[in-house]
């Protein structure tokens, strides 16, 4: 067994008890990077000297004694919408090819701070829109088990190098399931903290309200692991919680005994594939077998989500990415005649089709006489769906549905229909609309072994049942095995 | 009233805080640093910054609420006010749109001796945007950023003035307090207080007319100026059978006129809605009562005390407490003793002036309020002149003298008020003056000035000059 396919808890005691080093390991994922990636195309800026310096680091500290943490010399990769100082950070945009940023997103000094090392930053949908990483200017990413399918969106890049071992862990982005979409169509396992839970500073902006950091990892235990590394307050990012965040990964017992698992009917419906839901119903059996108690409930505003989903995070995005005007960074247009001249050509010409669709969607929502219509109607969607989840979760402790309605898909099948693309994320928007924490796990494959992913959503700040219930559905469905490449 | 038009004001004030750091992040709050220098991701809107609320500025608001007598929304939010424009890096400004900080609020302003109630519409708080610089040596327009998240309050009043007088006494009163309350400085050329002026007019009993409002007035003297022309605009423009059309325009003070820069039609929609990366304001009650019992005497209020109390005349009031250190010195002269508020007033205005002209702090010298009190009292009961009184306030300043009856002691400046001395000096130079007498006597009065004079020489200034001349009269006679 090669170094790079251990799980990175399993990496970290190895680690801990001297067996490998963190130049090996590291030395390990590039070898593994020059292997597949030319396949998969993970990534869109690699970090191999300083990553093998870091590594050589983490190996001196160890070596003079110094008590490391967990994550010190395990290789993680970034989505490429999380900041690195003096790394491109582009979020697969042209507008953004050449920017460096002057400093870290706050998950990164904290990664750096216990001596994880970067590999790289990863590919994703241009902005995090998207569902299938097409929408990048640079690659299309694809999906390991299948190089014809899309890797699912918008972390596809985490997602996938993830699944095709070139990186240990990864951190994606979640504004409405980029984190879980991907990580069901990839079969791995992926993490939406709680909104608050992990500070946005230095995540390039989508929609501030919905976004949130996460984990990716070829298990539960190394989700859970990265998890506790990256919560926790900031006082950078005014929406971060003050709180203290247990430790998820210590809490991993795998008792179910007594879970009261929520099945809302409206996530079973026409719109989502009958394997997938058979899948996600013998999972929720299997863990009934270990002691947990299904429950029947209804979340009926589930509905609408999808149209108060779009139209807060286009209103939003339109605001968040005014910012790239050509003045300050990025791509300006080649010899504007005028200040608006340079707006509009920049702006055009940096910016992908989908990028500027949700940005005219967004300017349009809240102009003056569609504001009420719009944005104030989605704005009271959301407070009912919150309040559904609210009341759900005084009969039950965790929710369980499908992630994607379907498997992974073919590259190009649904550029064309954005609608259908949209589709996506019926399942996941609900959760960043409410803020809650929900985890995708694999729970099955097509007939094509395509794998299929149970959505486990929990109560706010409550990561931790989540995760147990999906370590204990781990236990009977097996841990991730590394599709051939 | 211009040929029996009322012309109807409101003006919006934008004055920057002087908190230590900026609004979001933790940049330094200064002015006149080298361009691009006070600057961080966070105020030059870079991907993935945040802000994070400097919590000084809503003090600072609500100090400003409280001086104007609003409400205080002691639970309020923040909205993005969007709009492309290259000194707003983030392209949205953070600023208050529906729920402001502070609301419904009234001024008491003096015009000519009258008080006149304005009312205040609202107070809210956002970042100021960076600035545009243009050179010779460039084709093209070149930002600096300095500028970028010092925190503004907006102080919008309502449609109440009437007259260019007003609007320009309302101002100097809304400048006064913010020194006073010391949450600006107030610095016009530096632009720390800005005002954009809506003005329209209508005849009386007839309802408003249709407002412009008007941009770039960077004085008050501009606003004065910028008033005045758009109302007679306006009036000429109804009078000629035209209509007025509601419109931005941008005063030109140089030129003195005021040019549209866009109609109603065109007015940008700025598409506000909440700002996600803020929480929700909540400011305890305690809070808001804390800052309200911290408040000082506000000017406008001293200055109706000075009045009607130590019978000041309003200009001096005025000018007094235009410096608040000179009130300040005024109270404590009052509170130490001082008996003669009018001759106080015109030695802070005079003398102690002329050194704070030079730079010079009251702090700086020797001189304390229980000393010029006692050294105005003196003046005022004749115990010494005013001319000693000089003495001892050069002594005082230049030697740091810090006893006054030593000095007068020292100098003998202590004026001669004894009758009977008084009179044995008279004889003596009206004996050696008998042609001067002689001169009185036939009718030429101004020798008793001359008589009165030889005497106060004969004195060597120390005689009371008011007794003495009464006792030169009396001989005279």
């Amino acid at each position: 067994m090669k170094l790079y396919e251990y799980k990175a808890y399993e990496q970290s005691e190895m680690l801990k008890k001297g067996e490998i080093s963190a130049r090996e390991l590291t030395e390990s994922y590039f070898e593994r990077i020059d292997e597949v990636e030319s396949k998969v195309d993970a990534y869109i800026t690699l970090n191999r000297e300083n990553a093998l310096l870091s590594a050589d680091d983490v190996d001196k500290k160890r070596a003079s004694g110094e008590a490391l943490d967990k994550l010190a010399g395990i290789p993680i990769g970034i989505k490429d919408n999380i900041s690195t100082d003096g790394i491109k950070t582009t979020c697969a945009s042209k507008m953004l090819e050449n920017y460096e940023p002057v400093f870290n997103a706050t998950v990164v000094n904290k990664l750096k701070s216990k001596g994880a090392v970067i590999t790289g930053k990863l590919n994703m949908d241009e902005f995090a829109m998207g569902s299938s990483t097409e929408n990048s200017y640079f690659k299309k990413t694809k999906n390991p088990f299948d190089l014809d399918c899309v890797p699912g969106g918008s972390s596809g890049g985490s997602a996938a190098a993830v699944a095709a071992c070139e990186a240990s862990l990864a951190l994606g982005s979640d504004t409405g399931g980029s984190i879980r979409q991907p990580a069901s169509l990839c079969g791995v396992v992926g993490l939406k903290p709680t909104y608050g839970s992990v500070s946005r500073y230095g995540l390039v902006a989508f929609a501030s309200s919905l976004d949130q950091i996460g984990p990716f990892g070829r298990c539960v235990k190394d989700v859970a692991l990265l998890q506790d590394a990256i919560a926790g307050h900031d006082k950078m990012d005014a929406t971060s919680v003050k709180m203290d965040h247990a430790s998820t990964f210590d809490s991993l017992t795998g008792d179910v005994s007594g879970l009261r698992i929520g099945i809302p009917k409206e996530y079973f419906g026409s719109g989502v594939n009958d394997d997938v839901k058979a899948s996600v119903m013998q999972s929720v059996e299997e863990l009934v077998k270990k002691g947990a108690v299904i429950k029947e409930i209804s979340l009926p505003s589930t509905d609408y989500a999808l149209s108060a989903y779009y139209i807060i995070a286009c209103a939003e995005a339109s605001s968040n990415l005014a910012r790239f005007d050509g003045v300050k960074y990025g791509y300006r247009c080649d010899k504007p005649k005028s200040l608006i001249d340079m707006y509009e050509r920049t702006r055009s010409e940096g910016f992908g089709r989908e990028v500027k669709r949700r940005i005219i969607l967004g300017t349009f929502v809240l102009s003056s006489g569609y504001y009420d219509a719009y944005y104030k109607k989605a704005k009271l969607l959301q407070l009912r769906i919150k309040d559904e989840f609210n009341r759900a979760f005084e009969g039950v402790d965790v929710i369980a549905t499908p992630t994607s309605p379907f498997e992974a898909f073919k590259i190009g099948e649904k550029v064309g229909d954005p609608l259908s693309m949209y589709s996506a994320d019926i399942c996941t928007v609900t959760v960043n609309i409410a803020g809650l924490p929900a985890v995708s796990v694999p729970c099955g494959y097509s007939k094509n072994g395509l794998p299929y992913g149970m959505q486990l959503i929990g109560r706010h700040f409550d990561e931790k049942t989540i995760l147990n219930a999906a370590y204990a559905h781990e236990m009977c469905f097996g841990v991730f095995k590394a599709p051939k490449l | 009233m211009i040929k029996g038009y009322e012309v109807v004001i409101g003006l919006e004030v934008h004055a920057e805080l002087n908190t230590k750091t900026k609004i979001y992040c933790s940049c330094k709050n200064s002015f006149g640093l080298e361009v691009n220098t006070q600057v961080c991701p966070i105020c030059l809107g870079m991907p993935g910054t945040l802000p994070t609320l400097n919590e000084s500025v809503v003090d600072y608001a609500i100090k400003m609420g409280h001086a104007l007598n609003c409400g205080i929304n002691r639970i309020c939010k923040q909205d993005r006010k969007n709009y492309f424009y290259p000194d707003l890096p983030k392209s949205y400004q953070i600023s208050q749109a529906d729920i402001p900080l502070c609301h419904d609020g009234y001024l008491d302003v003096l015009v000519n001796g009258d008080t006149k109630r304005i009312g205040i519409e609202r107070i809210h708080i956002e970042e100021d945007a960076g600035k545009l610089l243009h050179s010779d040596k460039f084709d093209g327009s070149l930002v600096d950023f300095n500028r970028c998240g010092v925190p503004l309050i907006e102080i919008v009043s309502r449609p109440d003035m009437r007259s260019s007088e007003e609007a320009k006494a309302y101002l100097e009163t809304i400048k006064s307090i913010l020194k006073y309350i010391d949450i600006s400085d107030c610095k016009m050329q530096e632009g720390s207080i800005r005002c954009d002026v809506n003005v329209s007019v209508h005849k009386p009993g007839e309802p408003f007319g249709t407002r412009c409002e008007m941009k770039n007035v960077n004085s008050f003297s501009a606003a004065v100026r910028g008033i005045d022309y758009e109302a007679n605009r306006q009036i000429e423009l109804l009078e000629s059978g035209g209509t007025v059309v509601q419109e931005t325009r941008r005063w030109d003070d140089a030129k003195g006129e005021s040019i549209s820069m866009r109609s109603k039609e065109d007015a940008q929609d700025y598409r506000y809605f909440p700002e996600p990366d803020l929480l929700t304001i909540v400011v305890p009650e305690e809070k808001v009562k804390m800052l309200k019992d911290t408040l000082p005497e506000l000017p406008n209020a001293k200055i109706m005390r000075y009045v009607s109390d130590y019978s000041l005349s309003q200009t001096d009031a005025a000018m007094i407490v235009d410096v608040p250190e000179k009130s300040k010195f005024f109270d404590d002269c009052i509170s130490a003793g001082c008996t003669a508020p009018k001759l106080l007033s015109n030695w802070i205005l005079g003398e102690i002036s002329k050194f704070m002209n030079e730079g010079v702090s009251i702090e700086q010298t020797s001189l304390t309020a229980s000393m010029l009190a006692k050294l105005v009292n003196y003046i005022s009961s004749g115990k010494i002149s005013t001319a000693a009184g000089k003495t001892v306030f050069d002594a005082i300043i230049n030697e740091n003298a810090d006893d006054i009856d030593k000095v007068i002691e020292e100098k003998s400046l202590a004026q001669i008020s004894d009758i009977s001395m008084l009179e044995e000096l008279a004889k003596e130079v009206l004996a050696a003056n008998e042609k001067s007498v002689q001169d009185y006597k036939n009718g030429k009065t101004n020798a008793l000035g001359y008589l009165v004079g030889q005497c106060m020489k004969a004195s060597k200034g120390k005689a009371n000059p008011g007794a003495m001349k009464e006792i030169v009269l009396k001989y005279l006679a």
